[in-house]
């Protein structure tokens, strides 16, 4: 079959490989019709993921029809068309069975080196480094799904691909985001990242009662589709200061929960404070540039919410630890616990509340995924999400 | 010292009773308070009476046997002071072959008598040094170790499982196989490098339903080895805590090397991942595999990762 492969910083190839097969009686082929490149998938692009193997296989968000199950798969059935959740979950540990499927126990076969870097092993995610599995990942024609009969959720006819696909990460990410600001009525949620994330964690900003939602970027295009699409309030941090904006807009309270949807890979408006990060990182003394981060700790209102979705791997420098202490701030995190959140997402779609696919910019082939990469990192041609049509 | 530990290994803690040393301790405390407090008797009776010089030799003799004997008695490195007096003992029959040939009629008799009984002591504190020795370095070779995970299972079902000993291969990756013999004794199968099998039958001598089990590999087994499980229910209602307490004693040489190879440099990682492994079954069903790891968690593959894409037919 054909899979895209990374093969080296900034470099992936679509490349012949064997198909898939059942290696666990919970497992199920899935023969993938679209599939897309997460703002994640960039960060491995970036090389700055470690226990990345030339040749992984990339793609953690995908959805197509099951073509053959695992023995002990009783709930799917080869024709049945499904989206699959990026973290890989039993269903049967403690942490499964307290709806944390990200921190699944058992998913990981390479548990000794996270822990090595994290303490504790999360999850396994499909194609996501050796770190998190070596799994075989889905921007491919086929792909091998562990524990099918706890991930993978069937899509009814009306639903279209690219609304389902939103469901395997972006939507459900962006949702529990918004979700750990326990929003409550007359709230300001403000969102750092105009990305598929970001755009979907206002969205459900809006979803889950808040009164005003502000969204913080850099590309007008993006704030463009906030504005049109969420009817949220946008920050360009490039043309104005962040905090005096938001102080402003807030009467001085800061908003009342703040999303950071950017993670490891941020940029700053000041072109020395970037450049201190990016040095740091360049240097592996820090792994992540985490402007939006500690912007959004400055932002918050005194007794607010931090809710991080960006994604992070390693370690941080000059966290405002002062201030997140002294004004008794609270950071939820995690990467998602998609599993919790496919049928209720899916259920909103169907209802009409939301079509989380206003985000999608590009849709293309399969072998053009290298292109895709590409423009998704440049961010040329006003791109914002790229599908990958099999 | 963990619990373990008193689970009995024949090969380590039968051959050498621990009091030897303390033994050996006792007699040089005897000769030196009788070469310093009596020397005029102990001159007679080893027939160096005549000699001015035994005067000031046998409490020098004396005091260097209260040196062993505080050694030996104190219990620090036994093997040393077990030394000290085949040390001891060869400048003794030194002095006494110098007195040997000065001497004739009934004197040299009693000298020749006391160099005859001082050999007989030389050949028993070597025996005695090289086993204490030997001893001393199979213990430092013990390898000890308690892991525990939690499984979100009852004690009950942990135990079950466990107790079937056919079922330890599924999750103990140095394991070929396991045959229960009877309630209590089983035949084990290791594989070693190089296709090098290790064997040995081992007994269960404990036997709590639901709580614990222990087990002791039989004499003869190349590498004597006991463990204990535990099916501790774990507090918060989230299953069983399986706490492992394992020892081994490696043998020297080349089936030493090997057994070191078999648990690699770090032998509790492999046990840690034995247990991940138990986890993974009891809740998951079986071991989990990736693209990258095939055979499920183990550390030699977590060094060697292949590429995250489907295994080619002829590896499956």
């Amino acid at each position: 079959m054909k899979a895209t492969a990374w093969m080296g910083a900034d470099s992936v190839k679509v490349i012949d490989v064997p198909d898939p097969k059942i290696m666990n009686a919970r497992d199920a082929i899935v023969r993938i019709s679209t599939t897309a490149i997460c703002g994640s998938d960039l960060h491995l692009y970036h090389g700055y993921i470690p226990e990345m193997r030339k040749g992984d296989i990339l793609g953690h968000e995908f959805m197509g029809e099951v073509v053959e199950v695992g023995p002990q798969v009783r709930n799917l059935k080869p024709g049945d068309r499904v989206v699959v959740p990026f973290p890989i979950a039993c269903g049967h540990c403690s942490s499964c069975q307290r709806g944390l499927y990200s921190v699944c126990e058992n998913s990981n076969p390479n548990a000794g080196i996270a822990e090595k870097i994290m303490g504790h092993s999360p999850a396994g995610i499909f194609g996501y480094s050796h770190l998190l599995g070596g799994y075989a990942g889905g921007q491919a024609e086929y792909a091998r799904v562990p524990f099918a009969d706890i991930g993978p959720v069937k899509v009814p006819d009306e639903i279209t691909d690219d609304q389902a696909v939103m469901l395997a990460d972006v939507f459900p990410t962006g949702y529990m985001g918004a979700e750990m600001c326990d929003i409550k009525p007359g709230q300001v949620i403000a969102v750092w990242g105009a990305g598929p994330v970001g755009l979907l964690a206002a969205a459900s900003a809006r979803l889950l009662g808040a009164e005003r939602v502000i969204v913080i970027d850099r590309f007008p295009y993006r704030l463009r589709l906030a504005e049109e699409h969420i009817d949220a309030e946008t920050i360009n941090y490039e043309e104005t200061d962040v905090l005096d904006t938001l102080n402003e807009m807030t009467a001085g309270r800061g908003p009342d929960a703040c999303i950071d949807a950017v993670g490891l890979e941020g940029h700053h408006g000041n072109a020395a404070m970037y450049a201190y990060d990016r040095a740091k990182q360049v240097a592996r003394v820090e792994t992540e540039r985490p402007f939006a981060l500690r912007q959004a700790i400055l932002a918050c209102r005194s007794g607010g919410v931090v809710s991080v979705v960006g994604a992070y791997g390693g370690f941080v420098d000059k966290f405002p630890m002062g201030a997140f202490m002294n004004r008794s701030l609270v950071m939820r995190s995690g990467q998602c616990h998609v599993q919790r959140y496919t049928r209720p997402l899916l259920e909103r779609i169907q209802r009409g509340e939301i079509d989380p696919s206003f985000i999608v910019s590009h849709r293309m082939p399969l072998r053009d995924a290298p292109k895709g990469y590409k423009i998704f990192q440049k961010k040329q041609d006003d791109c914002t999400k790229v599908l990958l049509k099999v | 010292m963990s619990r373990v530990d008193t689970v009995l290994l024949p090969e380590l803690d039968g051959p050498v009773p621990a009091t030897l040393p303390s033994t050996l301790g006792l007699l040089s405390l005897a000769l030196g308070v009788g070469a310093l407090v009596a020397p005029g008797p102990v001159a007679r009776m080893t027939g160096v009476d005549d000699s001015p010089a035994a005067r000031a030799v046998l409490p020098a003799v004396g005091l260097r046997e209260l040196g062993s004997a505080a050694g030996l008695l104190s219990g620090a490195r036994p093997a040393g002071w077990a030394w000290s007096r085949v040390a001891g003992d060869a400048i003794d029959l030194t002095l006494l072959g110098r007195a040997l040939a000065d001497r004739s009629g009934a004197r040299r008799r009693r000298v020749a008598l006391t160099t005859l009984a001082v050999a007989g002591i030389t050949a028993i504190d070597v025996l005695a040094a090289v086993r204490i020795g030997r001893a001393g370095r199979a213990r430092a070779r013990v390898i000890r170790m308690e892991i525990a995970v939690t499984v979100n299972r009852s004690p009950a079902e942990a135990y079950r499982f466990w107790r079937d000993m056919e079922n330890l291969p599924r999750f103990m990756a140095h394991l070929e196989s396991v045959r229960a013999d009877d309630l209590r004794r089983s035949h084990w199968i290791a594989r070693g490098p190089a296709g090098r099998r290790v064997e040995w039958d081992a007994e269960i001598i404990d036997d709590k339903p639901n709580k614990s089990i222990t087990w002791r590999s039989l004499p003869g087994a190349g590498v004597p080895n006991a463990g204990r499980v535990r099916f501790v229910p774990a507090p918060g209602d989230r299953g069983t805590e399986v706490r492992v307490e394992l020892r081994y004693a490696p043998p020297a040489g080349a089936l030493g090397r090997a057994v070191a190879k078999l648990f690699g440099e770090e032998p509790e990682q492999q046990v840690r991942d034995d247990l991940r492994r138990f986890k993974q079954v009891l809740e998951a069903g079986e071991v989990v595999r990736s693209e990258g790891s095939p055979n499920g968690i183990s550390l030699r593959q977590q060094a060697m990762q292949r590429p995250a894409q489907p295994l080619p037919a002829s590896r499956r």
